[in-house]
């Protein structure tokens, strides 16, 4: 029997739960105030999921990075490895937003897109 | 250059922007919005997360994104916009003086003025933690900016001061980008930020978040070694024998923000003391006519969408007002901050407005309580409407409807308060 405490983000109130499990499979949920807790619990324990915002550095731009986010959730263990794969990825100017910068992030299916434009410039803003 | 508009906005972040497209499909023509940065957007930008656009577009966005659904708009409307743009002063009839590279300095006049400049982060000063004044002491915001816009990283080790969202942003921002987040520390008992933050930002990368707790010194020769952190009690003074050492190069605080009044207090303008914005009626006007304020100017939100909403008000508000289609009431109606009411806004309500049903009043609570109705009483002490809320806390806005029916000649006051179910 295993015990996870989690809290649920749905709404304001924040409930604190309580997921008791046994060889990998939910046998109670506890401490919720209404429905929506149950799902996210489930969610939370089967598979946690995050969307990832972050930025990419930019080749001859007028900013020296694009921000950026994988377009769909990714699994919640990711992210850190995302990071490091993230960390190589070069963009040359311009970017619009929206643009693919990275399709099938690491095997996820997920692409990692720019959330904004960057124009070209011959000399940063910022340096 | 043109020197007379209808309408001139100060500050281009999401509630400048709000204003401008609202007021432009409310008929108002000549339309200035001035911004002292490079760019449109504010702090969107440089909040690369996600979470905005749920209420306001019903889909997730993060701050970039959220941004340009306004700014591309905004070309389409041909609405002049000067940015790198600084304004130094605003006249109570309404003439703006501002500087920027191209033009020199600018006189312009306007038949109505909205305030919309936003906010600005508490300081180490604001708070006065004693010690040493090493290097490697940031606001969050700042932080954010060096990470996010600039491409610079702030510090490896870090403490966070203060719960609020920025704080515990850039706490999983800071360990994303390989630094070693090792508490954000909370004076108070509670989050002063979003539910969703404390869980996404701290609890998926074990960040320890300690309430009852705060910085007491800072030590450091050239660049920050270590901070002192104690619990407090509950008058948030220090408990001697709880204090630690924490040894890290870099502190953020998020330790709370302050709406940037300087030009309307030059105007003349009465603050509301808890706000620190300025007092307004249910157009978002301050006690000059046709001066408007929205945003966190006005007072300080959760959300880039509920800012959006508040620019919208004064977009359509500015319209009525210069078309001069408003009727006063007999009296204003002052709306009274009652038991653990900390602030309301409006402050009051001026116009009789035909087919309004009802006036959207927002507040913020002094401290957290749960299963609670929120109470507007009139003068006599008479129920004019009470609204269940299973939980309010500081952290998040409250908001509830005065219907307009009840709202009559001889009404002066009504007082909100939140009273146990």
């Amino acid at each position: 029997m295993e015990q996870n405490k989690i809290i649920c983000v749905s709404c304001p109130i924040g409930c604190r739960m309580t997921i008791r499990s046994k060889d990998g499979k939910i046998t109670s949920i506890i401490g919720n105030a209404c429905p929506k807790g149950i799902k996210y619990a489930e969610e939370e324990f089967i598979n946690p999921l995050r969307i990832l915002p972050t930025t990419v550095k930019v080749i001859g731009g007028e900013l020296p990075l694009v921000s950026v986010k994988t377009e769909k959730a990714i699994p919640k263990r990711l992210l850190l490895k995302a990071m490091t794969k993230i960390a190589e990825i070069e963009v040359k100017a311009p970017v619009k937003i929206g643009q693919v910068i990275k399709d099938d992030l690491m095997g996820t299916g997920v692409s990692l897109i720019a959330t904004r434009n960057i124009k070209k410039a011959d000399s940063n803003l910022y340096s | 250059m043109k020197v007379e508009y209808d309408l001139v906005i100060i500050g281009g972040g999401p509630a400048g922007l709000a204003v401008a497209l609202e007021a432009r499909r409310n008929t108002v023509k000549d339309i200035l919005l001035l911004e002292r940065d490079k760019y449109l957007g504010g702090i969107l930008p440089q909040c690369i997360h996600n979470g905005f656009g749920l209420q306001y577009f019903k889909e997730e966005l993060t701050g970039p994104e959220y941004a340009e659904r306004f700014i591309a708009k905004l070309n389409d409307n041909r609405i002049d916009v000067k940015t790198e743009t600084m304004v130094i002063k605003i006249t109570p009839d309404k003439r703006i003086i501002a500087i920027n590279r191209d033009d020199g300095l600018l006189h312009i006049q306007a038949k109505a003025v909205v305030l919309a400049m936003g906010c600005r982060e508490r300081t180490r000063e604001a708070i006065a933690i004693p010690g040493n004044r090493p290097a490697g002491i940031f606001t969050a915001g700042t932080a954010q900016r060096y990470i996010n816009i600039e491409g610079y990283m702030p510090g490896r080790e870090v403490v966070v001061l203060g719960s609020g969202d920025i704080g515990m942003i850039m706490a999983r921002r800071m360990t994303l980008e390989g630094a070693r987040v090792k508490a954000v520390l909370e004076i108070m008992p509670f989050s002063t930020g979003l539910i969703r933050n404390r869980v996404q930002c701290l609890d998926d990368f074990n960040i320890p978040l300690k309430f009852n707790h705060t910085i007491t010194r800072i030590e450091g020769e050239k660049r920050v070694e270590r901070v002192t952190v104690a619990q407090v009690d509950k008058n948030l003074q220090a408990i001697p024998g709880t204090e630690e050492e924490m040894s890290c190069d870099t502190i953020l605080l998020s330790v709370g923000l302050i709406p940037e009044n300087e030009l309307t207090g030059e105007m003349g303008i009465k603050l509301d003391p808890v706000t620190r914005g300025p007092i307004v009626n249910e157009n978002r006007e301050t006690e000059i006519e046709g001066v408007f304020a929205c945003g966190n100017v006005l007072h300080v939100h959760d959300l880039a969408d509920f800012v959006s909403e508040e620019g919208e008000i004064v977009g359509r508000a500015v319209g009525e007002c210069l078309k001069r289609n408003r009727k006063f009431r007999y009296q204003p109606i002052k709306i009274v901050p009652g038991e653990n009411i900390a602030y309301v806004v409006p402050q009051h309500i001026d116009f009789i407005v035909p087919g309004r049903k009802k006036i959207k009043i927002f507040m913020r609570v002094k401290k957290p309580a749960e299963r609670v109705r929120i109470n507007l009483l009139d003068d006599k002490g008479r129920v004019l409407g009470s609204y269940k809320k299973r939980i309010v806390t500081p952290g998040e806005m409250v908001s509830v409807y005065l219907p307009e029916v009840l709202l009559d000649d001889k009404l002066k006051n009504i007082t909100i308060s939140v009273k146990r179910n």
